[in-house]
């Protein structure tokens, strides 16, 4: 049952997104965000969501992948919404009013913004990097990408390390769990009835053998590793190096392209369909 | 590092070509009245010594099964011979140079541990990366090589192992024995003169065991790897050319496969069992039937059997 759990969310494939270098999806990712929260007008917003629809096309992830990835967020959304629609001032007059509540047109217009700003940032981030990039590339990324803070004595590869290490084993302690819960079962252990803390509680003779047991993994590990020659990043060098292809260019030009036209839009274009902030 | 690392490459290929004359020079593993005990505790009396007064010459090529119950202190001798453990008292000279020195360096130590490979029993605390390919060059990376080399390197030792349709796979998705043969693969890639085996096919179910073992024989016979194999069952030790048996930190025997097993009662005593083979025999001849059990072969023994029966019935 354990074993469902999928591991970082990585959909493998064949895109362009896919093929692209690690690195530069993880600083496309960040422009990204920040170009989403320089959208100000209207008219930004939606050429945000068609950006992102075009993102998700080249991408070739299912969209019923994405809203899966949404679910959770609708009571973050609901709840922001909420507030933005009872909170928010116009300078109009109010479109419903009881007693103290007042309802302007702004309050709806901003509560929908936002709600299109939050799914927008998390579909793109998941198309961008999550959903495209396997993790063990994202470490792989991070590390390149982080390496000049080595110089100030930033240990990123010892980071890297311990995520790799950690995703590694993840498999390995999900079905080490699986069979201890098993072996507690079959001594008469009852998981699944009983109130939250009597369950946690039940949980208890799970966690301490299977921290036990990563304890004697990581000291096995440690001395495998040592006969492997690992001394840190002393004197190491990668299978893989990465490289910059012509995708990445591609898709850095769109991301740039995307920038300036959201900036435009602020600038010149922000009174054109302009019921906002 | 990287002169070291050529110089490893090199002597390997020379070695294959000369092991008849390096057989005759030095012993390439020399242990000298090693003796190893274990820190205690500060406020405990000193632990008794694991090891005592050990001495044992390996030569190059050779196929060696370690045997000894729990507790006899071989795995101790396996780690002081790679430096994951120094001795108390004693000398250890691999291929001539002194490894318990004072004066080793740092890139003298793990140059031993690049040529002396190690692989545990279990395979899942020996695997480092999420793929299968990334997990072989794990090594090699760690001792500088060109990406292209390691490449190379890696590939061939996948194919050594019989894994390369595995190669983009991860761990989690392969049984016991392929992850040993993956955790072999990646101790061949960093080019060893000598593997350690430290119980690796004692968790392995009998299809992974027989894989692992004979990997373990191909990598001896053809690769001319140096094996030291520390195991529990004597099937898997008939196999190798010298059986040394070690109880409570001694060497309780040393010899041939054949001289070894036919210690029956010898070997009872320390607590160890003896190959079915000889058991069979051994049984036989205690009951009055005469026969030489000093085959550990499972055909002639059957033959022998064979012969047996027929001249009884004359």
């Amino acid at each position: 049952m354990l074993k469902d759990i999928t591991l970082g969310q990585f959909f493998p494939g064949n895109s362009a997104l896919h093929k692209a270098d690690p690195r530069m999806k993880i600083i496309l990712t960040m422009l990204y965000i920040v170009f989403v929260f320089l959208a100000k007008a209207t008219l930004s917003y939606i050429f945000v969501v068609f950006f992102t629809v075009v993102l998700v096309i080249i991408s070739k992830i299912k969209p019923v992948i994405i809203l899966k990835a949404l679910k959770p967020l609708i009571f973050i959304m609901i709840f922001t919404a909420f507030f933005n629609i009872f909170w928010t001032k116009g300078d109009s007059t109010p479109l419903f009013e009881y007693k103290f509540i007042k309802i302007y047109k702004e309050g709806i217009v901003f509560a929908v913004l936002m709600i299109v700003r939050i799914a927008c940032i998390l579909t793109g981030s998941c198309v961008l990097l999550t959903y495209t990039t396997s993790p063990i590339a994202l470490t792989d990324g991070l590390e390149q990408l982080l390496a000049p803070l080595k110089k100030i004595r930033v240990p990123v590869h010892e980071f890297a390390m311990m995520m790799t290490i950690a995703l590694r084993f993840i498999p390995t302690l999900i079905e080490e769990t699986d069979k201890i819960m098993n072996a507690q079962k079959a001594r008469g252990a009852d998981f699944n009835s009983g109130g939250l803390i009597k369950r946690a509680r039940a949980l208890l003779p799970v966690l301490i053998p299977l921290f036990a047991s990563s304890f004697r993994r990581a000291s096995e590990l440690a001395t495998a590793m040592e006969c492997r020659c690992y001394r840190g990043d002393k004197g190491r060098t990668r299978m893989t190096k990465l490289h910059y292809k012509p995708v990445d260019l591609f898709l850095l030009i769109l991301m740039v392209t995307f920038g300036v036209i959201i900036i435009v839009i602020n600038i010149y274009l922000i009174d054109i369909l302009n019921f906002s902030v | 590092m990287e002169n070291f690392e050529k110089s490893g490459i090199n002597s390997i290929t020379e070695n294959l070509k000369n092991t008849d004359i390096d057989e005759k020079k030095t012993p390439f593993i020399k242990i000298e009245n090693v003796s190893f005990s274990y820190d205690s505790d500060e406020d405990e009396a000193p632990l008794p010594p694991v090891l005592k007064d050990v001495s044992l010459e390996i030569k190059k090529g050779s196929f060696v099964a370690l045997l000894g119950h729990n507790g006899s202190g071989k795995s101790t001798l396996a780690k002081l011979i790679n430096l994951i453990l120094i001795p108390t008292k004693g000398k250890i000279y691999i291929d001539g140079t002194d490894i318990t020195s004072e004066s080793l360096t740092e890139d003298e130590m793990y140059g031993i541990r690049r040529r002396i490979g190690m692989v545990f029993q279990n395979p899942d605390n020996q695997l480092v990366a999420t793929v299968v390919e990334e997990d072989v060059a794990f090594g090699p990376e760690n001792l500088g090589i060109e990406p292209s080399e390691i490449r190379r390197r890696v590939d061939e030792a996948l194919q050594t192992v019989n894994m390369t349709q595995y190669k983009k796979h991860s761990p989690h998705q392969l049984s016991g024995g392929q992850k040993q043969r993956v955790a072999i693969a990646g101790i061949i890639a960093m080019l060893p003169e000598c593997i350690i085996f430290d119980e690796s096919t004692a968790m392995l179910d009998p299809g992974g065991r027989k894989d692992v073992m004979n990997t373990i024989e191909y990598l001896n016979r053809e690769k001319g790897i140096t094996v030291i194999h520390i195991t529990h069952n004597m099937d898997e030790a008939v196999r190798a050319d010298r059986v040394v048996v070690i109880n409570d930190g001694t060497i309780f025997l040393d010899g041939t496969p054949k001289e070894v097993f036919s210690k029956v009662q010898e070997l009872r005593t320390v607590g160890l069992d003896v190959p079915q083979v000889t058991e069979l025999f051994y049984e036989l001849n205690y009951r009055g039937i005469d026969v030489d059990f000093s085959e550990l072969d499972e055909k002639k023994c059957a033959e022998a059997l064979a012969n047996v029966i027929i001249q009884n019935r004359k």
